[in-house]
């Protein structure tokens, strides 16, 4: 299923975000996605940060630093994601099998670099991101009005056809 | 230009390279737990694709939350125990049989050097102690491979940790990875692989190597690598000796996954640990670690010996070894959770179990339980707990309960002291 990248974000100002916070060991005993949807980032303890809130309830991109979904391997991290309509992640760095879940299920993980994440943590003091996403051009805009900040991306071409085919179980079932 | 172990087994065990740097593996092994299969074996059925690629391939348990505790956890095990069933999977331990996931796998001999290995389960890295390619994946992953048999990866890089010295009284293994991640960082081996050599790896049981490769992805390590050598064979030989027509045969079958002398590293990590001494976590990452003396004195409520790093015999006895003649301070509950029936029953028959009942344990059925606070040992919230498992993150036992990682010496030292302690200072 072809998804629509980017929407308003929400920024997550710090490193190491485990797949604990993202999810906690309690609710993997749900079999069904859907079941994770009000438990997103129920742990996550982070100053301004309400997993109740309403800033996480409009979000439809996460914007944070390095190592997001380090941890489990749990799968329930991206999907807890995906239930709530969060398709985009992006961050200076993501830890190995959070990274491939995310392409795995047909959603982005974006990186950009340190200083891009500045710049858009910047735009984000005068109101809140909207960031819109162009996978053709590997190019991400951040837009706070008409303050506008455009970064480019790299994503390798596994992870762009596994996006573009939907996930990496249709890509297979194609190929092998 | 010579190659790593790690890209010796890419190289056999090569199906596709659909783009340049990315490799799709033929797997060896698909081993499956009952929390991260039942969504993909849901999935498949959904896509009319409730097949399997090999019923002798995959290995299943019910690991996480056993026996269930709860509805839920009834309907995962559920569904995993008739998904095994219909698809002839012989090799599914339920209860009565099963245990932590890589404590029984590898003591069935199913992991061998030169294989690839995934697991919906992130301490998967632990079989790369075999000189095996074992990396966790997630559900989709894992649904791939249970259908197809493949599993795909970026260009394996390694990192060489290099560990030299001789190793101190009550110093192990624990203590050494957890020095290991404090120099690497919690993403200072991000899509490597993690290789450990050196005579002091040389030195370690199967078992304890098992505790090295298991926290390679408390860095970020994508697998914790050993060479296969005489200790990796003679672990195995129950197993093989049908397959070779020596131990020396099998040896230098197994040579051949070494690492060449001229293979290339992106970084090579000298760790002498003659000067190491007893590590304790701090804070809720694993790489905050510290000499346990330098935590002394800090009250916990909860001591736990077990899990997939630390619940095999060596870690028990041990663990043991400080217990005995000895009794867990007042206000402490001490878990013991042995990391596979096998394990338990000969910790019965050498007594250990004793020990630890002597000292005031409760020693519960093997499971993972407690160490991501599921079942068998969840913290209350201002609680904390030393613990012989991986992961200290914030909630992870129990919300709002703190978690301090150790060897299981340090942890039955300060067991018995009520706060930590390094066993040398018992």
């Amino acid at each position: 299923m072809k998804r629509a990248f980017g929407g308003p974000a929400i920024f997550l100002d710090r490193s190491d975000i485990n797949t604990d916070e993202i999810i906690p060991a309690r609710y993997l005993t749900e079999v069904t996605k859907d079941a994770l949807k009000p438990f997103l980032l129920e742990d996550l303890k982070l100053d301004g940060f309400d997993p109740a809130g309403e800033a996480l309830r409009k979000a439809k991109v996460i914007v944070t630093r390095k190592n997001f979904g380090c941890g489990s391997s749990r799968e329930h991290a991206p999907w807890s994601l995906e239930v709530n309509d969060i398709y985009t992640v992006i961050a200076e760095s993501y830890a190995r099998i959070f990274r491939q879940n995310m392409f795995n299920c047909g959603m982005l993980a974006i990186e950009l670099t340190a200083a891009d994440i500045d710049r858009i943590l910047a735009l984000s003091e005068n109101g809140e991101v909207e960031i819109d996403v162009d996978l053709q051009k590997h190019q991400v805009k951040a837009s706070v009005g008409a303050s506008i900040e455009v970064f480019k991306f790299e994503i390798s071409p596994f992870d762009q056809a596994l996006v573009e085919a939907g996930g990496w179980v249709e890509f297979a079932d194609q190929r092998y | 230009m010579g190659q790593t172990i790690a890209q010796k087994i890419f190289a056999a065990h090569l199906r596709d390279e659909p783009f340049p740097g990315t490799y799709v593996l033929d797997l060896d092994r698909v081993l499956c737990h009952e929390i991260t299969t039942p969504v993909a074996i849901a999935d498949l059925e959904w896509r009319g694709k409730d097949r399997v690629f090999d019923p002798l391939k995959i290995k299943a348990v019910i690991d996480h939350v056993t026996p269930a505790k709860d509805s839920k956890t009834a309907i995962q095990g559920k569904i995993l125990r008739e998904w095994a069933k219909r698809h002839d999977i012989p090799d599914f331990f339920d209860i009565g049989q099963n245990g932590v996931c890589h404590a029984i796998f590898p003591e069935k001999g199913f992991i061998r050097p030169g294989y690839t290995v995934i697991m919906g389960d992130s301490h998967t890295c632990t079989h790369g102690a075999f000189g095996a390619f074992a990396a966790g994946v997630g559900t989709t992953d894992l649904e791939v491979g249970i259908l197809k048999g493949v599993c795909a990866f970026r260009k394996p890089e390694s990192i060489l940790v290099n560990i030299t010295g001789t190793l101190g009284e009550h110093v192990y293994s624990k203590d050494v990875i957890l020095h290991i991640i404090h120099l690497l960082g919690v993403n200072g081996a991000t899509d490597h692989v993690i290789e450990f050599r050196g005579p002091v790896v040389d030195a370690l049981s199967m078992d304890a190597r098992m505790t090295l490769s298991n926290m390679a992805i408390e860095a970020g390590g994508t697998c914790g690598i050993c060479l296969p050598d005489q200790v990796t064979v003679d672990y195995l030989w129950p197993f093989i000796s049908d397959e070779y027509a020596s131990k020396a045969a099998a040896l230098a079958d197994f040579q051949k996954w070494h690492s060449d002398a001229d293979a290339e590293y992106a970084r090579v990590l000298d760790v002498d640990v003659t000067d190491l001494e007893p590590q304790v976590t701090y804070d809720y990452k694993p790489d905050c670690v510290k000499p346990a003396r330098q935590m002394a004195g800090t009250p916990v409520d909860q001591i736990y010996i077990g899990t997939c790093t630390n619940g095999r015999l060596e870690d028990l006895r041990q663990a043991a070894d400080i217990l005995k003649g000895r009794k867990l301070a007042p206000n402490v509950r001490g878990i013991l959770s042995p990391a596979s029936p096998k394990i338990f029953r000969e910790a019965m028959d050498e007594g250990i179990l004793g020990v630890f009942m002597d000292a005031g344990f409760c020693v519960t059925n093997p499971t993972c339980g407690a160490c991501l606070g599921m079942s068998c040992g969840v913290l209350a919230p201002g609680e904390s707990c030393a613990a012989t498992s991986n992961r200290n993150f914030q909630g992870r036992m129990g919300q709002g309960g703190m978690v301090y990682l150790m060897s299981p010496s340090t942890a039955a030292a300060s067991g018995i002291k009520g706060t930590i302690t390094d066993p040398r200072d018992l």
